[in-house]
């Protein structure tokens, strides 16, 4: 009796629900699907119409929105709390096995049997975006300003090593630290008039100030090469020792007496870049549960409360954004390393776009949610290359479905950086993403 | 004494309305003032002043506290806070995500800052920091246990009850250390028993003896209410359409016609003469 009670609305609201998803279908199918232009015998265009398929697809529609709705309400009457908040706590408590289990992988990949060049490439350009995940992180998921034009400082840092290394013939560990603090010095440079506008302001004015990095790089053609870019980059060695592909006195090979393989190169590139990326975690998770990290996160929270303890908030913005800028700058040297050519093409909005967006799927402020979502986004897409023009296709929803599934990314929830007691995670519905 | 908030002839507009009106009046140290008056009539817009979320049109805010006078009105705000001015928000401003301890270490940003060597000294592991951080645990506990919120030490700030909120906001603004301590209608939202609790707080936070190694604190009180402000201040302005019409203790603001009048809604009169 009282099933039939409380089924009979539940069956109402998803009829209405799906007939409302079937009009809307309708509008959009009569003109793109119901009316067509054909050439007909004589070479004239007519116009074919299609009523039937239009109403298959409507059909399909409905009966897809009528599923989906029926199946959701029907499963929160009988079980009450969604699968989400069911999962939350096995998920949370795996979470904690994740990132040890993920750091050993990382660690053995190259002696893992079976993983060959290509493989531990595409590693290191996982661990790339990784890393710049986790310095776009700082800025964008701790102290919640939003950047779209993190790509500058990649480009600042591969050009400051690039230039660098071809003026002064500096070698790659000395440029390293250079170009993380020409970097970070962009960072502060482009701050201080930026910092005051808030949300939109700010993410417009820094996807400017990306695009004016990547014009200058293209046009100052007597410094940069313009759009033909500069190659010849030198490789890093390793402690003074060369990699060279035949061997050779003073290089890694002879040194080790190793017979010569390209492959060193490979691996100790791949090294290179998963110490970079762990410097730069183990920096923010060291902030984070400093005064300075603290105030950042207060920040995200309520700009206005913090003036009201004494933080100053143009300085706290600005270390954000140097720190954040600074890892973009090592990324950036790397990159011009591991490739020994760069050109503007390397650094457009694009790239900006899949590093924000790696942060925001893994969830704004979490290190193990951008590193899975680096994995996941830049892996898949290699992985995919078969798929062609369809991988951005199943890119993009499943990008839209991990949003609406877990509007916060894959790990919204907070960790807090003290605790009295025992710490516990802070639900991600608290959190708040930061305005500006 | 010499008071150690001077508000002399202050005066803020808002394009052609004025919401502070040549006010003035002098906070006692060790006193709390209260500024009551109707809905509208200019006393957050005051507090805002005097924190340095505005800038007023005219006028001058003097700070009086360890031998020296700092001028509020031309400080930027975060200044102000550093200069012993902590205030709560009308609309409680917590940091949502963050647990109660957590809030009560952000007010402590400053004193762990320097400790941090700002910021860099830390990252490395410099000694030092550990210490500045386990008394700046100390100092938040001690507050928790005076708000009576120690049980929810390591839950989000945003999962407290309304009443805890405004307590934790109040332990906040202490953990800064003020020499002022400004709050903007504390008892708005609560019910009587938590409003007498909260009368309790604030003349221990007065005395010095709200927490341990707490010192004396004077506290400046808006509040709309009538009733809460009569038994715990020390002294009273009375704000009605931006203009200050009384101040005196509180058995004189009782007996005060103005005040009455103001309060049974016949303050129409009073604007036009005002204005
Ligand atoms: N930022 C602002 N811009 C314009 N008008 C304001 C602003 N802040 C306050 N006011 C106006 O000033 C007057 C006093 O407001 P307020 O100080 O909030 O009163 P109270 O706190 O005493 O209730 C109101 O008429 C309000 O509309
Ligand atoms: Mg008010």
């Amino acid at each position: 009796m009282s099933l039939a009670r409380t089924r009979r609305p539940v069956l109402g609201a998803a009829l209405k629900d799906a007939g409302l998803a079937a009009l809307v279908a309708a509008g959009l199918f009569l003109p793109m699907v119901g009316l067509r232009t054909d050439v007909g015998p004589t070479g004239a265009l007519f116009l074919r119409t299609r009523w039937t398929d239009v109403l298959l697809l409507m059909a399909i529609v409905f009966a897809g929105r009528f599923l989906l709705r029926f199946w959701q309400e029907w499963r929160a009457e009988r079980h009450g709390p969604s699968v989400q908040k069911r999962l939350a706590g096995p998920l949370s408590r795996s979470g904690r096995f994740v990132a040890p289990v993920l750091l050993l992988f990382a660690l053995l990949l190259p002696a893992i049997p079976g993983i060959g060049r290509y493989e531990l490439d595409l590693g290191i350009l996982v661990l790339t975006y990784v890393m710049l995940g986790w310095g776009l992180n700082i800025v964008v998921g701790l102290a919640g300003l939003l950047d779209l034009g993190y790509v500058a400082f990649y480009a600042v840092g591969a050009y400051s090593y690039a230039l660098l290394a071809q003026y002064f013939g500096l070698s790659f560990w000395i440029c390293l630290p250079l170009a993380g603090l020409l970097a970070a010095f962009w960072g502060i440079l482009l701050g201080f008039p930026v910092l005051r506008l808030r949300g939109d302001y700010l993410a417009i004015v820094t996807l400017g100030f990306g695009e004016i990095i990547r014009l200058v790089l293209l046009n100052w053609v007597s410094l940069t090469g313009g759009p033909n870019g500069i190659s010849g980059i030198p490789r890093p060695s390793f402690f003074g020792l060369a990699f060279t592909a035949g061997g050779g006195p003073g290089s890694f090979a002879d040194f080790f007496g190793l017979e010569p393989s390209p492959t060193h190169r490979v691996v100790f590139l791949y090294y290179l870049i998963l110490a970079l990326a762990l410097l730069t975690n183990w920096v923010t998770l060291r902030l984070r549960r400093q005064p300075l990290g603290r105030a950042w996160e207060a920040m995200r929270e309520d700009e206005i409360a913090c003036r009201s303890l004494g933080i100053n908030i143009t300085t706290t913005k600005l270390t954000a954004f140097a720190l954040g800028a600074m890892f973009g700058g090592f990324a950036g040297a790397f990159f011009a390393t591991r490739q020994a050519f760069i050109s503007p093409e390397s650094f457009t909005f694009i790239e900006s776009a899949i590093i924000l967006a790696i942060v925001v799927l893994g969830g704004l402020g979490s290190q193990l949610g951008v590193a899975i979502a680096a994995l996941v986004l830049i892996g898949g897409f290699e992985v995919f290359r078969d798929l062609q023009e369809w991988r951005m296709l199943v890119f993009g929803a499943a990008m839209v479905l991990i949003m609406i599934w877990k509007p916060r990314g894959l790990v919204g929830s907070r960790n807090p950086t003290v605790a009295l007691g025992e710490k516990r995670t802070i639900s991600a519905a608290m959190v708040a993403e930061g305005r500006g | 004494m010499a008071p150690i908030l001077t508000v002399e002839n202050l005066t803020m507009r808002f394009g052609g309305l004025t919401a502070v009106r040549d006010v003035s009046f002098a906070a006692a140290p060790g006193a709390i003032t209260a500024v009551i008056g109707p809905n509208g009539a200019g006393k957050t817009t005051m507090f805002n002043c005097i924190t340095g979320f505005y800038r007023p049109t005219s006028g001058s805010l003097t700070l009086r506290h360890e031998g020296r006078e700092v001028a509020l009105h031309r400080l930027a705000g975060h200044r102000i806070a550093r200069a012993g001015v902590a205030r709560t928000f009308q609309n409680v401003r917590l940091f949502a995500g963050m647990t109660a301890l957590e809030n009560l270490l952000v007010a402590q940003h400053r004193t762990l800052m320097a400790a941090t060597g700002f910021g860099i000294g830390a990252v490395l592991g410099l000694s030092g920091y550990h210490a500045a951080e386990q008394a700046a645990i100390g100092r938040a506990t001690a507050w928790l246990e005076a708000c009576g919120l120690i049980d929810r030490a390591d839950d989000p700030a945003g999962s407290l009850p309304y009443g805890a909120q405004r307590r934790l906001e109040i332990a906040r603004a202490m953990c800064t250390e003020p020499a002022l301590l400004c709050l903007d209608e504390p008892a708005a939202g609560l019910n009587p028993r938590e409003s007498l609790a909260l009368g309790e707080l604030l003349r221990a936070i007065r005395d010095g003896k709200a927490a341990e190694g707490a010192a004396p604190c004077s506290i400046l009180l808006i509040e709309h209410d009538m009733g809460v402000v009569m038994g715990i201040s020390d002294h009273i302005v009375v704000l009605d359409h931006g203009s200050k019409i009384a101040d005196g203790p509180p058995a004189a603001i009782r007996a005060d016609d103005k005040v009455i009048a103001a309060y049974l809604g016949e303050g129409d009169e009073d604007e036009e003469g005002a204005a």
